[in-house]
């Protein structure tokens, strides 16, 4: 399986760094932003970005807000929330506004690359049945001529 | 929870007699006012009333008698006139005429006599040996000689018996002569001795002189008194009738009324004790002052009560006022607090949150070859496994911080209490066995389901229960689990036998961030947070506790009500 492209959200400059060291040790390929609207960018730019983690607090427009643009824009990206205690409440509302997952900071690394693992798994998946689903689509429309 | 503070001194019995004064005045003055000036009123109008009655009473009989006296003198006189002087010196002739007389009015004339001018008694008819009599130094045969007629005074005369007499002077061939007619003083006497009114009122007539003129029913001290005022005032008209009030020489009030009568020479005296003549009055009186008395005891007591019973009142609100304003400063307290520990976590976790990053970026760094053969490869992994710990103690202390300041919500379900104790008593038992406690439980059974939030409720006794299994810990102990209703509430005790809180922390122990645990053992916020729960579930928590015998936490929570239940949405 193709490594996931992984990109990690979070105003804390040193914590992005660390982490992106830290998942690029773990084979995968890491975009960075530090606000939403960088990420928003971004992943024009890389619209075969399969998952996104996320940080709910963050300054200017946060992660709920970035989430559904997200979520508007690449319907396929999966995103996992990332946040602390106090913030549980807005992960939950991510996870209504269709997050993949949520993890608490600090996180073990184990439990976030398996989330990360599911999380591109699922996308995968999805990707395979709209696949599947225009081949259908364009069969059935070929027999009916 | 034991937290009395100085309470604020009210001045409670002055505002009592404040309020007691209140009352007492604008109830009795109105009484009194009232029933003063109906009193003084009626006083007024009843005396008027006395007065005139006794002044008809003694205008009356000064015509009563002043008639009477008329009458006898105009009798005498029709005598004098109708026969000459001859035929009335002959004694059987003027036998004759007392026989008419006594005949015609009664035993009023005692005795008749003719006296010549020079004080003979020529003639005399009557049941005493008078006869040749010589008048001509009697006081009263001066007087006589030289008016037309005369009634005197009364006198002791010749018989030695007080008597007064009627004369009439007449002319036979140049010389007067005088006929005289002594009026029965007994029957002159009741004139005046009839007029009797209630117990002490009397009449009496006395001269100018102020001799007694008839026989006072009562002692009468002619020189004392206003007699003599009375005899002094000048008579204006005929009817003139004077009254006074005055003390007389015993001390008693006297009403005095006085009329003229036979031209003024005599003067008729009716008195009578006030105390007698005003009785109705006073009566009257003693009934008003005992209805004001009463009433002013009744007053004064409904004042006392309701005084008594306002203070009491106003006591117990300000207490509860003041529990209010406590509670009030307790819950701002904690809210201020929370706030504050929410955001210094949020601060804490993200610095803390790199460090462990960047402590498990050297971890992974040190999976690489090149330092699989570094000598201190054990003492790097070491500090880095210390360093993920004391991270996850610092999440941990701030996970606790956040959860006091948001108050974490759980849904509200039904809550079998002695279940859930027994539980947390199972998932203590190990601890306790370690610490050498003993767990006894005490459950009331058939409890009320309890309508709160079973994690909430279940994180306050564990947190007592860890409590208790602390301060018990070197020495070991017992420590009793107990339930019952009480009231609206379920009562749940957690009693050890521990070494007790110092008094001097009893009031804090619920303060966020107090704590008497070694640094790094506990957060001081385990009870703030049980404290802030078990009031919004709109329960109690109270602490006793005696150094060296034992703490014990009583947790009082509501039953259901019947009240919508809120869904809460469950968090975590």
């Amino acid at each position: 399986m193709k490594t996931p492209l992984v990109m990690l959200v979070d105003d804390e400059v040193p914590f992005v760094e660390t982490m992106v060291k830290r998942l690029e040790k773990r084979n995968l390929t890491v975009l960075t932003a530090f606000t939403g609207n960088e990420a928003l960018e971004s992943l024009g730019k890389h619209r075969n970005t399969d998952v996104v983690i996320l940080d709910v607090k963050m300054p200017g427009m946060d992660g709920i807000e970035t989430l559904k643009e997200i979520k508007k824009a690449f319907p396929l990206i999966e995103v996992v929330m990332l946040t602390g205690h106090a913030t549980v409440e807005s992960a939950i509302e991510g996870m209504k506004l269709g997050a993949y997952d949520y993890l608490m900071k600090p996180c073990d690394m184990e439990q976030l690359m398996t989330k990360v693992d599911e999380a591109t798994r699922k996308k995968k998946e999805h990707e395979e049945k709209i696949k599947e689903a225009r081949v259908k689509e364009a069969l059935s429309v070929h027999g009916l001529e | 929870m034991d937290k009395s503070k100085e309470t604020k001194t009210t001045d409670y019995p002055a505002f009592f007699r404040k309020r007691i004064f209140i009352i007492i005045a604008v109830s009795i003055t109105p009484m009194i006012l009232v029933s003063g000036i109906i009193l003084y009123q009626f006083n007024r109008s009843y005396h008027e009333k006395v007065h005139a009655h006794l002044a008809e009473l003694v205008l009356k009989h000064k015509q009563n008698i002043d008639g009477f006296l008329v009458e006898k003198l105009g009798n005498i006189r029709v005598l004098a006139k109708t026969f000459s002087f001859e035929e009335l010196s002959d004694e059987s002739f003027l036998r004759d005429r007392l026989e008419m007389l006594q005949r015609g009015y009664g035993p009023v004339f005692v005795d008749l006599g003719v006296i010549n001018s020079q004080g003979l008694q020529v003639a005399y008819a009557g049941p005493f040996k008078l006869g040749k009599a010589l008048y001509s130094t009697a006081g009263w045969f001066e007087t006589a000689i030289k008016n037309e007629y005369v009634i005197s005074d009364v006198f002791l005369g010749l018989r030695g018996l007080p008597h007064f007499i009627v004369t009439v002077r007449d002319n036979w061939k140049g010389e007067s002569w005088i006929i005289r007619a002594t009026i029965d003083f007994v029957a002159f006497n009741n004139l005046v001795g009839n007029i009797r009114v209630g117990e002490t009122g009397f009449a009496f007539i006395m001269n100018r002189e102020g001799e007694l003129q008839t026989k006072p029913l009562f002692d009468v001290m002619p020189d004392k008194g206003p007699y003599l005022e009375f005899m002094k005032t000048k008579l204006k008209e005929k009817d003139d009738v004077q009254i006074v009030e005055r003390k007389d020489a015993f001390g008693n009030k006297n009403i005095y009324v006085a009329a003229f009568l036979k031209g003024g020479d005599w003067l008729l005296v009716y008195q009578q004790r006030a105390s007698d003549a005003f009785s109705d009055f006073r009566r009257a009186l003693r009934v008003a002052f005992a209805i004001i008395i009463l009433g002013g005891l009744a007053i004064t007591s409904m004042a006392y009560l309701l005084s008594t019973r306002m203070a009491y009142r106003v006591a117990r609100m300000d207490k509860e006022r003041q529990m209010m304003d406590e509670q009030i400063v307790e819950t701002g307290k904690l809210a201020s607090v929370g706030e504050l520990a929410a955001g210094i976590a949020h601060e804490i976790n993200n610095p803390v949150a790199i460090m462990v990053e960047e402590a498990g970026w050297i971890e992974d760094l040190l999976e690489e070859e090149d330092f699989k053969e570094g000598k201190n490869l054990d003492e790097f992994e070491r500090a880095l496994k210390q360093i993920r710990t004391q991270g996850k103690r610092c999440k941990d202390i701030t996970y606790k911080l956040l959860s006091f300041a948001r108050k974490t919500d759980s849904r509200i379900q039904e809550v079998h209490l002695n279940d859930m104790l027994e539980e947390l008593v199972a998932i203590s038992a190990q601890r306790a066995r370690y610490s050498n406690v003993t767990i006894n439980t005490n459950f009331q059974s058939n409890l009320p389901l309890l309508e709160v939030s079973q994690s909430e409720l279940q994180q306050v006794f564990l947190n007592l229960i860890n409590n208790a299994l602390d301060a018990m810990e070197k020495t070991g102990g017992k420590l009793e689990m107990s339930s019952k209703v009480e009231g609206d509430y379920v009562v749940v005790g957690v009693a050890d036998n521990g070494p007790g809180i110092a008094k001097a922390n009893l009031s804090r122990i619920f303060d966020p961030f107090f704590t008497t645990k070694q640094v790094g053992k506990g957060t001081g916020l385990g009870l703030s947070i049980c404290y802030g729960i078990i009031k919004k579930m709109g329960g109690e928590i109270e602490v006793r506790s005696t150094v060296d015998v034992g703490t014990t936490f009583y947790v009082r929570i509501p039953l259901a009500k019947e009240k919508e239940k809120e869904e809460v949405v469950a968090t975590t």
